[in-house]
């Protein structure tokens, strides 16, 4: 091989190189970060009409600058805002609590069971989430309404009375629209994405390890907790993440199941721009749940770094 | 730990766990076939809704689109996705890998209804600026087009870093330049990701609500925005005859392609201990 085709080589390998990076880089910057800043911009601009006003006006010759806060300020003043937040918080940690409880025993299980049924038993974990999801959620309300399975169910044993006891529903025998649909709503949708990443964790983990927790004296139940519980806990943090993210943000769900008293922040977002058309309002709304959800994903990019780390 | 009593135990909650995330869907497909319009009563078995379907302009029209945008948002996702993953796979060091890594999977964890707003309203800016783009398909297909990228960048993610690095090196020995590698040698070993990760986004853009909802103009309803503008109004058993039949047509298709998917892991696996024989 020559000198000149060996640099041509190289050349054709860098040029081959840019373009890959630079194609789906450029598109996520002028599709999802710009986006992004315009949302920002929007959210201080104020609304000149149905139109909102541009942030530089040149007036006189000077360059103007018209930054409204007003948007945030009211976000933060105005009480019925703060409870949305908070609930919003509170719905999707109480969700990603009930997958974790309902999914932890079921990945376990699932990752102990015969391994030649383990194929098929996650492939029926995955598959309702090939179907549509908006159509899952739909048949809820089939289920919750009067005369639903789910609801003959639960009204048939009474656990009305102890929903109701919780403040769960407002009255007896009514379901849906409650904070009750709204939260088993998210739980249903959510549970494959609790338990796959449980599921990954515990099927690798090395089962001699409870062996030598027996051998040392450990009853199953104490060598569940100290060695099983600990080797899974990247599983617990993804999929905990993978729960609660989405629902701090979800929208369709508390549409067709919650009700007026279940306040969502996607939902206020929807209605800000829908509604009201008040879009400066919607991206102050934008930006603050970002805000929300940044915090959690920070926490959990900073623990995934360490556990990488460690495995090194 | 394996006493009877887990072992029991372990089965009824799996059981209560399957049926928990199966109830809901044996209800869709029951009540699909009920005689009467009244949800949850049963009056008999009847195929009306399904007839009733055939003459649903509306919902058909809104079907043809959606199957139009999935099939387009299925093919650029994988496309930008691949490239995507191979960059981060490949190259660990360029400028703004950071960025880049950040941006790739940030529109998983995004909420929807954030995305659909700003890139509506970056749209509505450019629209002013430049008369264009109308909102209908194109626009519809661009908000699934960066969900679908992120979620196919991480499918074949994994599948290119599990990769052995020598077989390319391989090929890069034997004289193959940098595009032949990729289409002969890397293209062939990560080809299952690809069609998972096209079916994948395929059935995420077919069923995505708020995205279409924030970037649909007037005359382009997609099937899922019909199907979410019925069901917010109440319980409509032409939805129950869809979703019969969505679920019909998913359960089949994956069904075929794991088995397709599998058997061709089982052929690659043969090859390999083929080759491998001296």
């Amino acid at each position: 091989m020559t000198a000149s085709t060996s640099s041509s080589w190289v050349r054709g390998l860098v040029r081959g190189r840019t373009a890959v990076i630079a194609l789906p880089f450029l598109f996520l910057l002028l599709f999802f970060a710009l986006p992004f800043l315009i949302v920002g911009k929007i959210s201080v601009s104020e609304m000149d009409g149905l139109a909102f006003k541009d942030l530089f006006t040149v007036v006189d010759g000077t360059v103007q600058l018209s930054v409204k806060f007003s948007n945030y300020v009211f976000l933060t003043q105005d009480p019925l805002y703060f409870k949305t937040y908070l609930s919003s918080l509170q719905y999707a940690a109480i969700t990603t609590a009930l997958c974790l409880f309902i999914g932890y025993p079921f990945a376990y299980f699932m990752a102990r069971a015969r391994s030649s049924m383990q194929p098929a038993l996650l492939m029926l974990v995955m598959l309702p989430f090939w179907t549509s999801f908006l159509l899952r959620v739909y048949a809820w309300r089939g289920l919750l309404t009067e005369d639903g399975w789910v609801s003959d169910a639960v009204i048939g044993l009474g656990l009305d009375h102890v929903l109701l006891a919780f403040g769960w529903i407002s009255s007896e025998g009514m379901l849906m629209h409650t904070p009750f649909s709204l939260v088993l709503g998210m739980t249903y949708t959510y549970l494959p994405f609790m338990v796959l990443p449980l599921y990954s964790q515990l099927a690798k983990m090395d089962l001699r390890l409870l062996e030598a927790a027996a051998d040392l004296g450990a009853t199953p139940w104490v060598a569940f907790w100290k060695v099983t519980v600990p080797l899974s806990k990247a599983g617990i943090v993804a999929g905990s993440m993978l729960v609660f993210i989405p629902c701090v943000g979800e929208y369709v769900i508390p549409e067709l199941l919650g009700g007026p008293e279940t306040l969502m922040i996607g939902r206020v977002l929807w209605d800000e721009f829908f509604a009201n058309n008040d879009w400066p309002m919607a991206s102050s709304v934008a930006v603050v749940m970002v805000l929300l959800i940044i915090v959690p994903l920070a926490i959990f990019s900073k623990y995934q770094a360490e556990a990488t780390e460690r495995g090194r | 730990m394996k006493s009877r009593w887990t072992t029991w135990f372990g089965r009824g909650w799996l059981s209560a766990g399957y049926l928990f995330l199966y109830l809901p869907i044996a209800a869709l497909v029951l009540y699909s076939f009920n005689d009467s319009p009244i949800p949850n009563v049963w009056r008999g078995f009847s195929l009306k809704w399904y007839v009733a379907l055939a003459s649903d302009e509306e919902l058909l029209a809104a079907l043809w689109l959606s199957l139009k945008i999935a099939f387009f948002t299925a093919c650029g996702s994988v496309v930008l996705g691949t490239l995507a993953a191979f960059s981060l796979v490949k190259y660990k060091r360029f400028t703004g890998r950071t960025l880049f890594a950040g941006m790739t999977n940030a529109p998983l964890v995004m909420p929807e209804v954030v995305v659909g707003l700003s890139l509506l309203l970056m749209l509505v800016s450019v629209q002013r600026l430049l008369g264009f783009p109308e909102r209908g398909l194109m626009t519809i297909w661009l908000g699934h087009l960066l969900l679908g990228m992120a979620y196919a960048a991480v499918v074949v993610q994994a599948r290119l870093s599990d990769l052995n690095p020598q077989l390319e090196e391989a090929a890069m020995d034997l004289g193959a330049r940098p595009h032949q590698v990729f289409w002969l040698v890397t293209l062939p070993m990560i080809s299952q990701s690809l069609v998972a990760a096209w079916l994948l986004t395929f059935t995420l853009s077919l069923d995505d609500v708020v995205l279409s909802a924030f970037l649909s103009g007037p005359g382009s309803t997609t099937m899922p925005l019909v199907i979410f503008s019925r069901a917010r109004l109440g319980l409509n058993p032409s939805v129950n005859a869809v979703a019969t039949i969505t679920v019909t047509v998913v359960a089949i298709g994956v069904v075929v392609a794991s088995y397709l998917i599998a058997r061709a892991e089982r052929q690659r696996l043969r090859d390999i201990v083929t080759a491998a024989r001296p």
